[in-house]
């Protein structure tokens, strides 16, 4: 037998306050929760009940100060036939360029969870985050000469022949025009490029969790690969593709700088707040745009809800 | 009896030509018709590439693999008319206990009320009547397995592949579906094909069954010759709870200079003196039904059975063996 002791002594401040956590499990979580709850709670939350605030005043037509009283008029400014366009034109890209996300993600994502190993995930991963890594203003810029008449897309589509190609879409009213750098389909393109990654991670990260036998299982009992796709893959990948389509979705509603530089320089919703609050003066109604983001959002939540989209969380 | 299940010289070789991972060398298998057939080794022996083979998730680097007298080769696993029980059980999660067991139906196109009434047939063959509407995630692992079983069965395979799959339940559990996988086969008629590691469960379950060693069968037959008869050190050491002799010890217990077997069963005590063999106890375990007591003899240690209710030696105490001559295995390998 030995004459080590039963209890060990105490080391000091660290043994403190483990005991102090062991005595009382929820305090370590009150300790760790409280910063960022009151970061959430004041400063995020508390700007979006500013933002909802001003939204229920409205402009005085005369003066083009802000009336502090509740009304709702600003709202049904929003109704207006140049507003709506404005909101619609919004939600068409949006949807288009988190679809556009999504078909291209797809392949990748399901490449990276499945069959990139060690280096190969490394190489994946650098891939991805790399365009994250410089500005945001470069990027969109690059692009706009990559898309531009005089650049290296419709060289290429000269030298290889396919400027009918390029001149037939750039044909196609609504999503042609002049250049692909000053038409819709020149925005959806950079949209989708500057968004791509926040797509690719999330549904890579649910694919992961899809284990090979499952789709075993379901090549087992006769499923070919399209029903396997449709019958297994997808569904337990639709919470990683919901939470991609959150990012692309609101992402390409709130920009206000990629419509500016590339495009018909049709306005967007981003671009509608920002000129509405800086130019304009009207908090307002910028306040008013801000929140159809925030409940068109609300809605595609419901209804992916609704359809099982995360069953298999 | 037609063979449901052959191989000839079939290889599945990983890795890169020149440095070979060889999973499965050049087995040559039969399996007939209607059998229940084991599968036993240890992990990386490939006897689950081989079920991985049958079921087509693998493909041979070597050889032909005929089902039925059909060469499969070229028929990816949603052609295959066999069915797996996953070790995972890979139930969908997301799907009902009612939609798992009717997915091979769904993707096959019968209709909702034909597969939904199939389902609960098949869910009842597994005695899980009632619980068609959880999801596996409210179900217990027992439970997950009878999905499983139910999900594999639905499609009428004519080999059931079953992949360790009591592996993960505890051990009542674990013999009360041994009864009724055997309960289950007898009634179906369906060649049943049973990948583990757990020698007792081969030896209780099969009819027949192929003992793997490093990628090769060390030894394929019935249960009690493999059990009674091993060919080789492997399979006496793997299967059963047997004493592996060398040459030495062989011959100082009467046979030739060979390796041989000898069961603990077959063993008995007598007194210390006057007998040839005689050693000290070094441990004695007590199994419930009898005791097993190691003795240590010059160059070995002899385990033997003492039924409950004989006497049993003290531990360290000086022992005599005595043993039944024909009980003596002598084995191929030299």
């Amino acid at each position: 037998m030995t004459d080590a002791p039963a209890i060990l002594p105490e080391r000091g401040l660290g043994d403190r306050l483990t005991a102090l956590f062991w005595r009382h499990p929820r305090l370590l979580l009150a300790v760790l929760l409280t910063p960022p709850l009151l970061w959430l709670g004041v400063v995020y939350l508390g700007s979006l009940f500013a933002l909802l605030l001003q939204s229920f005043y409205s402009i005085d037509e005369f003066s083009g100060m802000v009336k502090e009283e509740f009304t709702l008029k600003t709202y049904a400014e929003l109704f207006r036939a140049q507003n709506l366009d404005i909101i619609l034109r919004t939600l068409l890209m949006s949807a288009a360029v988190t679809i556009g996300c999504a078909v291209i993600a797809f392949p990748i994502a399901y490449y990276a969870a499945r069959f990139a190993k060690g280096k190969w995930k490394a190489v994946f991963y650098l891939g991805v985050m790399l365009p994250l890594w410089s500005s945001y203003l470069v990027k969109v810029y690059a692009w706009k000469l990559i898309l531009a008449k005089e650049g290296i897309i419709t060289w290429a589509a000269e030298g290889v022949g396919l400027s009918m190609i390029l001149n037939a879409i750039l044909a196609i009213p609504g999503i042609g025009g002049n250049s692909l750098s000053t038409s819709p389909m020149g925005t959806f393109i950079v949209f989708v490029y500057v968004w791509l990654p926040y797509m690719i991670l999330p549904m890579q990260a649910s694919l992961e969790r899809v284990p090979t036998s499952m789709l075993e299982a379901s090549a087992d009992l006769g499923a070919s690969r399209a029903q396997t796709f449709r019958t297994v893959i997808l569904p337990l990948a639709m919470p990683g593709v919901i939470a991609g389509s959150i990012f692309t979705f609101s992402l390409t509603m709130g920009d206000y700088i990629i419509p500016q530089i590339v495009g018909t320089s049709a306005r967007f919703i981003g671009l509608a707040v920002y000129q509405l609050q800086g130019t304009a003066g009207n908090i307002p109604l910028a306040a008013a745009f801000a929140v159809v983001p925030i409940l068109i959002m609300l809605v595609y939540l419901t209804i992916a809800k609704r359809k099982g989209a995360f069953d298999a969380l | 009896m037609t063979a449901a299940v052959e191989f000839s010289g079939v290889s599945r070789h990983f890795g890169t030509a020149s440095a070979p991972v060889k999973a499965v060398d050049g087995v040559d298998l039969t399996i007939a018709e209607g059998s229940f057939f084991a599968m036993l080794g240890p992990s990386g022996s490939g006897k689950t590439t081989c079920l991985r083979l049958i079921s087509g998730f693998e493909k041979p680097t070597g050889g032909v693999i005929r089902i039925f007298g059909q060469d499969v080769s070229d028929i990816p696993p949603n052609r295959r008319n066999v069915n797996t029980v996953f070790q995972d059980y890979a139930l969908f999660p997301h799907m009902n206990v009612r939609d798992n067991v009717a997915y091979g139906l769904m993707v096959k196109g019968v209709d909702r009320r034909s597969r939904n009434d199939r389902a609960e047939e098949m869910l009842s063959l597994v005695k899980l009547d009632g619980y068609a509407d959880r999801k596996p995630g409210q179900l217990s692992g027992g439970q997950r397995q009878r999905v499983a079983l139910a999900r594999a069965l639905v499609n009428e395979p004519r080999v059931l592949l079953l992949d360790e799959p009591l592996g993960a339940l505890d051990l009542k559990l674990r013999e009360a579906m041994q009864d009724e996988l055997k309960a289950l086969q007898t009634r179906l008629g369906i060649t049943f094909v049973f990948v583990t590691h757990d020698q007792g469960e081969a030896l209780s379950m099969a009819d027949s069954l192929a003992v793997f060693n490093e990628g090769k069968i060390a030894q394929i037959g019935t249960p009690a010759d493999i059990y009674a008869r091993p060919r080789t050190r492997f399979v006496a050491d793997f299967v059963g709870s047997s004493n592996v002799l060398t040459p030495e010890v062989t011959r100082a217990f009467g046979g030739p200079a060979k390796w041989s077997s000898l069961r603990p069963e077959a063993l008995r005590l007598t007194a210390a003196d006057g007998v040839a063999l005689a050693g000290q106890v070094t441990a004695i375990r007590y199994l419930g039904a009898g005791s097993r007591v190691s003795v240590a003899l010059p160059g070995s240690e002899i385990a033997l059975l003492v039924p409950a209710g004989e006497a049993l030696p003290e531990q360290g105490a000086t022992v005599g063996l005595a043993f039944d001559p024909a009980a003596l295995h002598i084995m191929d390998e030299a």
